[in-house]
């Protein structure tokens, strides 16, 4: 029951971390490396408005999570934008803003435990026998809350559509009027968003360190990859196969092992089944 | 505005008259073609010599080795099309290897080189293998996870010496030794790689990176080459890890640590992709500047990653490129 | 050569493949004989590049079996395919753009098939042979035409440099996609002559083509295809004259005088 719990806890939190990654990489295509940046930069910022502006929690939030979709955007308007379409400029590109902008962090006097969120709400709660923290009843029901609005705004409303238009077949999309590029801009935005809640969501988890921003990037990409690469779904589910076997493996075989039982997880998945779980080795793609 | 002046770009005549075999009809025309390599070997043979002190002179062993590993990133990007993030990976099998055969083992120092080398290329591959049919991303995502999941797997489990690393093992008989060995292994690479790249084969890995279908309808298996690729690129990734742990006769962590996924980044967009030897002057450059930012500690990184963000996203060309543009044109502004 | 005696070359059996929600190519058989020259027609969109990816193996078909000399090759990668010696041109031709055209031409010598042949060249004799294929194959040997980049060549080059590979490679069969396509009177005027003289010095065609005239004066029978359906299989001439054909290509309850 305690694994059941957790795992789904666990679970909720790797889709978190993912989902942003997966956003931006299935409908336009760019990788963005930066992702662990959005995330460590957006805690940081919210730290910063909440102790030395003392802004109240929740406006320390929004504007910190405000701040990283605006980083994102601009990011893409001026950097990325320019390297649309080649694949190596766009991964070493994504990569250097990304590491640029931790290590800047780190270098400004980001050390280890100095800094923290406090949690939303204090206390504990028992749920079938097992004690588990508000916090991370708050993370789920966040959690649940932006998935839904995601796959709600994707599926209902029009720029959603739109976006799924450009996933789907980017030129047909464009021969029907929708602008990629404001696509791939919007997209950004949502995905440095959904990175940068995650940051602020989980960090009263723990502490702010730089090195978070290297493994929430390694998880995302790990996931994304289990998943398959350019499908949203897959992320979700690749989160929840790693979720639940990081849970497993600390209650019944030794904690020290979950990073092992992750790669692993990813290598056999590749082996098996080459493209992910969800990915396709799109066939049109190669068309001859 | 009238546009009064107009830019006129003039060929030097270098190449048409370097192309093939008119190039030895006589010394001049010998002396285009040889000058820049040839000053870039003898310059690179007496630098040692003229190193102040032990330190820099240990700085060259650097930059000679940040050059091989510049040299496997540009080989696999522009000429197979793997974009490799991670040549940390291929530094820390070779470095752990070297340190298991030689502290653990009691193998001598002549031994584990090679082995390192040679295990290290094989066991590279193999952790690579379930990506090779898959797009190139896979590839750009897995090398980059690869090594910072090595570094906590054995941070977590451990084992190889841990946090501590490995230590105790034998290193080199002298500074010159060290030095002369980089600088040799880096000239033969070099020109060895430019000579494969020209060959036939050296064709048809151009081919896996942007013509794979012709490759795969006349018979030829894709994954094959890249296998063929890496192999080469995860070698002598793995023979300057092994050199590294001799070099200070210690192994450890920090052997996978992003520096040598970084620099060897920066220094090929710096230097210019696609000509082999672009990124190793690159790493010539980078090298010592990061050296002397040393003492900034991690702002150092930072600042690799603005002079990679400004060349990536402004000056894609990079410098060896736009020189060898300079060496065969000349342009001036004419009137119109 | 009397070509029924010898068992067909390759059978295709009851190929079917949809992408999404079309079917590009529904349960389609035939089977080609070894010398003749099989054309492959009909209306766009009637599934003939696909079947042809279909057979070389760059795209899984959803069901039915391909056999090559009795072999079933159902499932083989592609460059395995074209190692057993079946050639396939591209309709979108993608040479190596900076290099010069005859080191277009060496990847296929260089292939095992290639080397397994004596005369394919060793090391830098590769460049040799590659120059006296395109001779072959219609590049003017002293001109410039065949050390221009590939990218600075016409179509019709390209689409002989498309046909030079596929020689490269020793391929028995060839499968040409629309190489008589988009080419002017004058160019088409070597290609036919040269279609002719592979055949009858022992290769066997399969080509897709829209220039009826130009496919019907190399074709020993052809094949239309409509909607990926066979609608039907004959000599050239009747094909024409066959209804569904000209209800194919002209729609209903219309008189048309060819």
């Amino acid at each position: 029951m305690k694994v059941l719990i957790y795992g789904i806890i666990n679970s909720v939190i790797f889709a978190l971390m993912a989902s942003g990654f997966a956003l931006v990489y299935s409908i336009s295509g760019i990788p963005n490396f930066a992702h662990g940046a959005m995330y460590v930069i957006a805690a940081y910022f919210t730290w910063l408005l909440l102790t030395n502006l003392g802004l109240p929690y929740l406006l320390a939030i929004i504007l910190g999570v405000g701040i990283v979709g605006l980083i994102g955007a601009l990011m893409y308007r001026f950097l990325l934008i320019r390297v649309r379409g080649m694949a190596l400029s766009e991964i070493i590109g994504s990569f250097a803003i990304g590491l640029g902008i931790l290590e800047l962090v780190r270098f400004a006097g980001l050390k280890m435990l100095a800094y923290h969120l406090p949690p939303y709400i204090a206390g504990m709660v028992e749920i079938a026998g097992v004690p588990v923290d508000l916090h991370r009843i708050a993370i789920v029901g966040i959690a649940l809350v932006v998935f839904v609005g995601l796959w709600l705004f994707t599926h209902y409303s029009k720029l959603g559509l739109s976006l799924r238009g450009i996933a789907q077949d980017e030129r047909t999309a464009m021969l029907l009027g929708i602008d990629s590029d404001r696509a791939a801009l919007v997209v950004m935005v949502l995905g440095s968003s959904v990175a940068g809640l995650a940051g602020v969501v989980l960090v009263p988890l723990g502490t702010i360190a730089v090195e978070a921003g290297y493994e929430v990037l390694i998880y995302a990409l790990a996931i994304c990859i289990l998943g398959g690469l350019g499908n949203w779904v897959g992320a979700l589910v690749g989160s929840f196969v790693i979720g639940f076997a990081q849970i497993i493996t600390v209650n019944f075989i030794g904690s020290q092992w979950q990073i092992v039982v992750a790669l692993l997880a990813i290598i056999i998945i590749l082996i098996l089944k080459p493209s992910g779980l969800f990915g396709r080795q799109k066939e049109l793609e190669e068309r001859v | 505005m009238a546009m009064t002046k107009r830019r006129e770009r003039l060929d030097r005549g270098i190449r048409v008259r370097t192309e093939g075999f008119y190039a030895l009809l006589s010394w001049r025309e010998i002396g285009y073609l040889v000058a820049p390599r040839a000053a870039l070997i003898i310059g690179l043979l007496i630098l040692p010599l003229i190193m102040p002190n032990v330190y820099w002179q240990r700085v060259v062993c650097l930059m000679g080795l940040f050059a091989l590993l510049a040299l496997c990133f540009d080989f696999l990007a522009e000429f197979v099309g793997l974009i490799c993030l991670g040549t940390a990976l291929f530094v820390g099998v070779g470095g752990y290897l070297s340190a298991i055969l030689n502290a653990w083992l009691g193998l001598p120092l002549l031994l584990t080189i090679p082995i390192a080398t040679v295990g290290g290329a094989i066991f590279c591959t193999l952790l690579l293998l379930p990506c090779f049919p898959l797009r190139g991303i896979y590839f750009a995502i897995m090398t980059l996870i690869y090594p910072m999941m090595a570094a906590r797997v054995i941070e977590a489990l451990g084992i190889l010496g841990s946090t501590n690393g490995i230590s105790g093992l034998s290193g080199f008989p002298n500074i010159w030794v060290e030095l002369y060995l980089i600088i040799g292994v880096g000239l033969v690479c070099l020109f060895g790689l430019r000579r494969l790249v020209g060959e036939d084969i050296g064709l048809v890995l151009r081919g896996v990176k942007d013509n794979d279908q012709a490759i795969k309808a006349s018979g030829m298996n894709i994954t094959h080459y890249k296998i063929l690729a890496t192999f080469i690129a995860s070698g002598i990734g793995s023979f300057v890890g092994s050199y590294l742990a001799h070099l200070y006769q210690w192994a450890g962590l920090s052997l996978f640590a992003l520096d040598f996924s970084i620099l060897p980044i920066s220094a090929s967009i710096v230097g210019g992709l696609g000509t082999l030897a672009g990124p190793m002057l690159g790493a010539f450059m980078l090298t010592p500047l990061s050296e002397l930012l040393r003492s900034l500690g991690g702002l150092r990184i930072a600042i690799y990653a603005i002079i990679l963000v400004f060349f990536i996203f402004f000056r894609t060309e990079g410098l060896l490129n736009y020189a060898q543009r300079k060496y065969h044109q000349f342009q001036h502004w004419v009137e119109v | 050569m009397n070509v029924e005696t010898i068992p067909p070359v390759i059978q295709v059996k009851n190929i079917s493949k949809s992408f999404g929600g079309i079917m590009a190519v529904m349960d389609l058989s035939f089977e080609l004989n070894k010398g003749e020259v099989l054309g492959i027609i009909g209306p766009n969109g009637s599934g003939k590049t696909t079947l042809l990816n279909c057979i070389t193996g760059f795209i899984k078909q959803d069901s039915g079996r391909v056999f090559f000399k009795g072999r079933d090759i159902t499932g083989y990668p592609p460059h395995k395919i074209a190692d057993m010696g079946i050639g396939r041109t591209f309709q979108i031709m993608r040479p190596f753009y900076t290099l010069p055209a005859y080191r277009n031409i060496v990847v296929s010598l260089f292939s095992p098939r290639a080397r397994r042949f004596a005369g394919a060249g060793k090391l830098g004799d590769r460049d040799a042979v590659a120059i006296d294929i395109l001779e072959d194959v219609g590049f003017e040997r002293d001109a410039y035409v065949p050390y221009k980049p590939a990218g600075a060549l016409p179509l019709g080059y390209l689409k002989r440099l498309e046909l030079a590979r596929c020689i490269a490679l020793r391929a028995d069969i060839m499968l040409c996609d629309e190489i008589f396509s988009g080419l002017s009177a004058a160019e088409i005027a070597t290609m036919v002559p040269l279609v002719e003289r592979l055949n009858m010095e022992g290769s066997t065609f399969i080509m897709i083509e829209h220039r009826l005239r130009e496919l019907f004066r190399v074709a020993n029978r052809v094949i239309v295809l409509n909607f990926g359906e066979k609608i039907f299989e004959g000599k050239p001439e009747e094909a024409l004259e066959d209804k569904t054909v000209r209800e194919a290509y002209f729609g209903k309850g219309k008189e048309v005088v060819l």
